[in-house]
């Protein structure tokens, strides 16, 4: 949404959400199809449904929306046909071809029909070439059976009859002999089918023919190596040849009954070896023959598909615009008249002039003899929270909606968190290595930003996509606290000049016993890197690292109860100024705001005072004496006044504000049923009435534990969230303590060995390690702590996030939607 | 009675409790039912149905379309749901779903041998089975003349084989044989599936021992009724009685020589849950008997979602959905007809 804006621009978009208005359209019945579709191109009203009531079919655009699914289901059917055929549809602009609905309905119907007919045909011509296919199969497989059985029977023939003309033995069995001699002069004529089952069922089948004919059967069976397209369904399936003997009529309709029952193909096949031969020399042939057909069907329809395809993006948006259009249409509430609908609506107030343009425009475009109606109406309702954001803030004010969308303009969190958030983040993950690694990475995000927000993406590439603008601020606050910590990748750099300290002598023993002295001027930018790798490292840093958090925790909450000055403000509020707002800041900073200003008096005077001394002692006796943990002058006075403060701020807080709002109630409910009715005032008196309305039913006591609960919530949270902002430096510490351990115990180790497998082993290691541990999951969690430090600490102190958010009716929302 | 469920249950049931209680939320409510009965065409009632969960299996069916689609559609849906969830289901669980579909399974069995004796088509008859009860070689029953064939041939490999040992005959097929066939198979699998839910204990056992008591005493009662006029013996027709649920065995002995519908209703009106269902119905009126007990049944499988930790949901689920099935049909059937006086006289709301 980066249009420019007239001279109006108030100056801070982002902080309130747009002002908004609920209008009332009314269109002459003619021109308001077409005014529907200009207001859905300028995507900046939100209609509002005007017949919840009434069911979706008893609207009076039922009838078009039904028209819109049955165009709609023939084009997915058109894109299933053109997926199936391998025909993508072309993205390419095509020259628009003015078609209205009625003419495109005709044409999709027109289209259907024909495919529809064509693949009938191709189905019946698929379906005879794919019986010859399993035909030409069945001689071939069955023939193999026939050929082997018949020279298997030959040579046993020939060995019985050498076997009867050498000597008989004595071990000879007389009764085989009689056997066989009585079968080949009885010469039982045995029947026999021949077809395709499918694989799976093959056994089944089987097992039922033998249990039918109580195994008076003998079926032989051969795999077809390649799947076939079944005849009936047209799906690829496994399939095997089979070839069931068997004796009696019985026995035949049996086994063709379970044949039929088991989808399995027959086919006829001859014994005689010269007409299979035949056979298959004419199912080739016709195979050849159907192929050409076949194909020439093929392109036939693949060329349809094709025009279809040239047109189908086209055609989808069409359909999809004018059913968005007939949805909304329903929502409008039909004029008594039948001669116009009316709508309602919320809109920015700075859209009303592009909204009437296009009104205006629709009523000349659609030659209506009246223009459509544009009226502001007055409501007590609560309107739309709407931002305009861009691709840059979009990222973060999510953030802030994941939480709960602003109430109607009041402050928006999201100004402060598009730098705060990627700075907490950064305190967290402060490594100017791993910063540039994260720069990178979402820096090849950014640059082919215009390629892949085009594209699907998987779920949690889109999510970081989303976010490229937030993982860009991310690196490069890591990156700044990273050379403020002396980071990177754990290993300290002296980029700024060398370190402040060194040795006693050249041998460096007494380093960890005396210490060091200081040569130079203090290392101009961040930590000492001498600091890095020694004993004292550790109580250092935390020792800094904690005291930031808390300041940098102090100031974030103290500009949320700023924040929630500036919504008094706003909305007018005065009893929260003084009775939230006021008490809330004293509290806070005559407890945690004087421990900041310990903190920094510490660092400034290098005084050796114990803060923690400090704070318990002005709770438990505030009236010692502080001894040797003075700071400044008179800082017992300041610290017994400042205790008092933050005592009377309590119930400060507690007990005006309800008793407050009650008399306010009472002072109202009186006014209203003394004063008598003015004709001037009636309006006003109207509106009274109105907003009374919304405060009728006032229960003090419900009022009173909520303040009470604000009240303790306040209070321990002051504590408990000033605690909860040190998991900066709990976090911090673990991110470097991994990094070094990952650089000491792997890297520097496999170094160690002096062996070139080893060392490259271990730089895998260390890779993978550092990219899965430190860059994937640390980010992950460093961003979840950001969020709750967000969510939690910052917002509670003045966020309602109870709003909802601003919803147009826009065709440019629509496209994305769907899939 | 209780074990401990609620500690074990969730590691293998719990993904599939919440996916059935999921499907349950999905069911159509008393305001959709409202909708459904204002609708004029069917294709408002395929307009209304794209709105629920039916509408993916609804919206790419052309514009004039039967009843027997949306039906056919909306069965579509349950079984996926229910393929989808004896996937997911491991060993007692997945017993359980499979003896849900069991009584599927018997209707199918009758249906096919009953369309054969009267020499109609095997596949128009497979159309006509109910996809939850299809097993691979249903297609080859046509084959069987008897029982004994019967049997043998085809239904020794399905679940049903435990069920057969009791009406085994020799005799030819015929309506009346079938339909006692179908009564004793069924009257076999319900005492099995309520001998599995006592074995699988707690709360299953005992939500299920009154869903399948109910069941069986329904089916007393039907048998019972239409069984009033026939050759059928008061032997044979008391053997037809399962051997539980509340009638048992003292209810079994009225019912079986009961010889009009007053008298089945002296019997049923001395069991108080029963009572209110005979009592609501006036002398001599035996259509609305059926709709009596569908909706006194839909009453107890709702309040089977009361519980958790237990299969009975299962259960409950897919009979609801079915009788919402049952419902759909029934409404689109008198719009189709023009009979929407008609509409409310089979309609059982869910909620």
């Amino acid at each position: 949404m980066g249009e420019v804006r007239g001279g109006c621009c108030p100056p801070m978009d982002l902080f309130r959400s747009e002002a908004m208005q609920l209008v009332q359209l009314i269109i002459p019945i003619e021109s308001v199809h077409l005014t529907v579709s200009y207001l859905g191109d300028l995507g900046l009203l939100q209609f509002k449904d005007l017949n919840s009531e009434k069911s979706p079919f008893q609207r009076t655009y039922a009838a078009q929306i039904k028209k819109c699914g049955e165009m709609a289901r023939k084009l997915r059917f058109f894109k299933e046909q053109m997926e199936k055929a391998g025909v993508s549809p072309s993205s390419k602009p095509v020259t628009r071809t003015d078609i209205d609905m009625d003419g495109l309905d005709l044409k999709l119907g027109e289209l259907e029909a024909e495919l529809v007919e064509m693949n009938a045909n191709n189905d019946k011509l698929q379906r005879t070439y794919n019986e010859l296919i399993e035909y030409k199969l069945v001689l071939l497989k069955a023939g193999e059976f026939f050929s082997s059985a018949l020279s298997s029977a030959t040579a046993q023939q020939r060995e019985m009859e050498s076997r009867q003309v050498g000597e008989e033995s004595l071990d000879t069995p007389l009764l085989a002999d009689q056997e066989i001699s009585t079968d080949s002069s009885k010469q039982v004529k045995l029947g026999f089918l021949t077809g395709l089952v499918p694989k799976e069922k093959s056994l089944a089948f089987e097992r039922i023919i033998f249990r039918a004919t109580r195994g008076n059967v003998f079926i032989r069976r051969a795999a077809i190596e390649e799947p076939v397209i079944d005849p009936v369904s047209g799906e690829k399936t496994e399939k095997n040849v089979f070839v069931v003997f068997y004796s009696g009529e019985r026995a035949k309709t049996k086994i063709l009954k379970i044949c039929e029952a088991f989808g399995a193909n027959r086919y006829p096949f001859t014994e005689d070896l010269g007409k299979q031969n035949r056979m298959i020399d004419e199912v080739s042939g016709r195979v050849s023959e159907l192929k050409t057909t076949l194909d020439s069907g093929i392109l036939h329809r693949s060329n349809l598909l094709q025009t279809i395809g040239d047109q189908f993006v086209q055609w989808n948006s069409m359909v999809r615009k004018e059913k968005s259009i007939y949805h909304t249409l329903n929502m409008l509430s039909l004029d008594v008249t039948k001669k116009c609908l009316v709508a309602e609506g919320w809109s920015p107030v700075f859209a009303s002039k592009q909204i009437q343009e296009a009104l205006q425009r629709a009523a000349f475009d659609s030659n209506s003899q009246v223009g459509a109606i544009f009226q502001v109406l007055h409501t007590k309702e609560s309107p739309p929270t709407y931002f305009r954001t861009n691709k840059f803030t979009t990222a973060f004010q999510e953030i802030v909606d994941a939480y709960g969308v602003a109430k109607y303009q009041e402050a928006n969190p999201g100004v402060y968190t598009i730098v705060t958030f990627p700075f907490l983040f950064a305190v967290m993950f402060g490594d100017w290595g791993h910063g540039i690694c994260l720069l990178l990475a979402t820096l090849i995000y950014i640059i082919r930003e215009k390629k892949l927000s085009g594209q699907k993406l998987g779920d949690i590439t889109e999510m970081t996509f989303g976010g490229r603008y937030v993982i860009l601020l991310m690196a490069l606050f890591s990156i700044y606290t990273g050379l403020i910590y002396n980071e990177f990748f754990s290993v300290p750099f002296e980029l700024f000049g060398s370190s402040a300290y060194a040795c006693r002598d050249l041998s460096c023993r007494d380093a960890t016993t005396e210490g060091l002295i200081k040569v130079g001027s203090t290392y101009p930018f961040g930590v000492d890197p001498v600091w890095h790798g020694t004993r004292s490292e550790l109580p250092f840093l935390n020792s800094l690292k904690m005291k930031m958090s808390i300041l940098l925790g102090v100031a974030q909450m103290n500009l949320g109860i700023i924040l929630s000055y500036f919504n008094a403000v706003y909305f007018r509020n005065g009893l929260n100024i003084w009775f939230q707002f006021i008490p809330q800041m004293i509290f806070l900073n005559s407890l945690f705001g004087y421990l900041s200003l310990l903190i920094i008096v510490k660092w400034c005077t290098g005084s050796q005072a114990d803060l923690y001394h400090v704070m318990i002692y002005m709770f438990l006796s505030p009236t010692d004496e502080l001894g040797e943990n003075q700071l400044f002058a008179g800082q017992k006075i300041a610290q017994q006044v400042l205790l008092l403060l933050a005592l009377v701020s309590v119930p400060w807080m507690l007990l005006p504000k309800p008793l407050l709002l009650k008399k306010q109630h009472q002072d109202r409910h009186q006014g209203q049923s003394y004063t008598p009715l003015q004709i001037t005032e009636e309006s006003l008196q109207v509106e009274v009435n109105h907003d009374s309305h919304g405060h009728e039913e006032f229960e003090f006591s419900e009022v009173f534990v909520h303040q009470l609960i604000h009240t303790i919530e306040f209070v321990l949270g002051a504590v408990s969230n000033t605690a909860s902002y040190l998991r900066l430096w709990a976090l911090s510490l673990a991110h470097s303590e991994l990094s070094s351990v990952f650089y000491e115990k792997v890297l520097l180790l496999a170094w160690g060995f002096n062996n070139v497998i080893i060392l490259i082993v271990g730089i895998i290691i260390f890779i993978f390690a550092t990219i899965g541990v430190l860059l994937v999951m640390e980010t992950l969690s460093a961003f979840l702590h950001a969020l709750r430090l967000h969510w939690v600490e910052f917002q509670n102190k003045f966020y309602e996030g109870d709003g909802y958010k601003f919803y147009p009716f826009s065709f440019a929302l629509l496209s994305d939607e769907d899939d | 009675m209780y074990g401990f469920e609620a500690l074990t249950f969730n590691i293998h049931g719990g993904y599939l409790e919440a996916i059935v209680r999921g499907h349950r939320s999905g069911l159509l409510t008393a305001a959709d039912y409202n909708n459904l009965c204002q609708c004029e065409t069917l294709d408002d009632i395929k307009m209304h149905l794209t709105a629920t969960e039916y509408g993916p299996y609804l919206q790419n069916e052309p514009s004039p379309l039967h009843t027997t689609t949306i039906v056919e559609k909306c069965t579509l849906k349950l079984v996926d749901e229910y393929k989808h969830m004896l996937c997911q289901a491991t060993e007692p669980l997945s017993i359980f779903l499979e003896y849900c579909t069991y009584g599927h399974m018997i209707d199918n069995v009758v249906l096919i041998v009953t369309g054969t004796l009267h020499e109609r088509d095997v596949q128009e008859l497979l159309e006509k089975c109910h996809p939850l009860g299809m097993f691979d070689s249903i297609a080859t029953l046509a084959v069987a003349q008897n029982m004994r064939e019967l049997y043998r041939l085809v239904l020794v490999d399905t679940p049903l084989a435990p069920y057969f040992s009791e009406c085994i005959t020799s005799e030819d097929l015929d309506d009346m044989n079938i339909e006692i066939m179908r009564n004793t198979l069924y009257k076999a699998y319900l005492e099995d599936f309520y001998r599995f839910c006592q074995k699988l204990g707690g709360a299953t056992a005992e939500i299920m021992s009154d869903l399948l008591a109910f069941e069986a005493d329904r089916r007393a009662v039907n048998i019972t009724i239409n069984s009033i006029g026939t050759e059928l013996t008061r032997d044979d027709r008391r053997k037809l009685y399962s051997n539980f649920g509340l009638l048992y065995p003292y209810g079994h002995e009225e019912l079986a020589v009961c010889e009009d519908l007053d008298q089945v209703r002296g019997v049923m009106e001395k069991y108080p849950p029963y009572q209110s269902i005979f009592s609501r119905l006036s002398y001599g009126e035996s259509q609305l008997l059926d709709k009596a007990f569908y909706e006194e049944e839909v009453k107890r499988l709702c309040l089977s979602f009361e519980q958790q930790f237990h299969y009975a949901v299962f259960f409950a689920y897919m009979r609801l959905r079915e009788q919402e099935i049952r419902n759909l049909m029934w409404i689109s059937e008198c719009v189709a007809q023009n009979q929407k006086s008609r509409v409310h006289d089979s309609v059982v709301f869910i909620f």
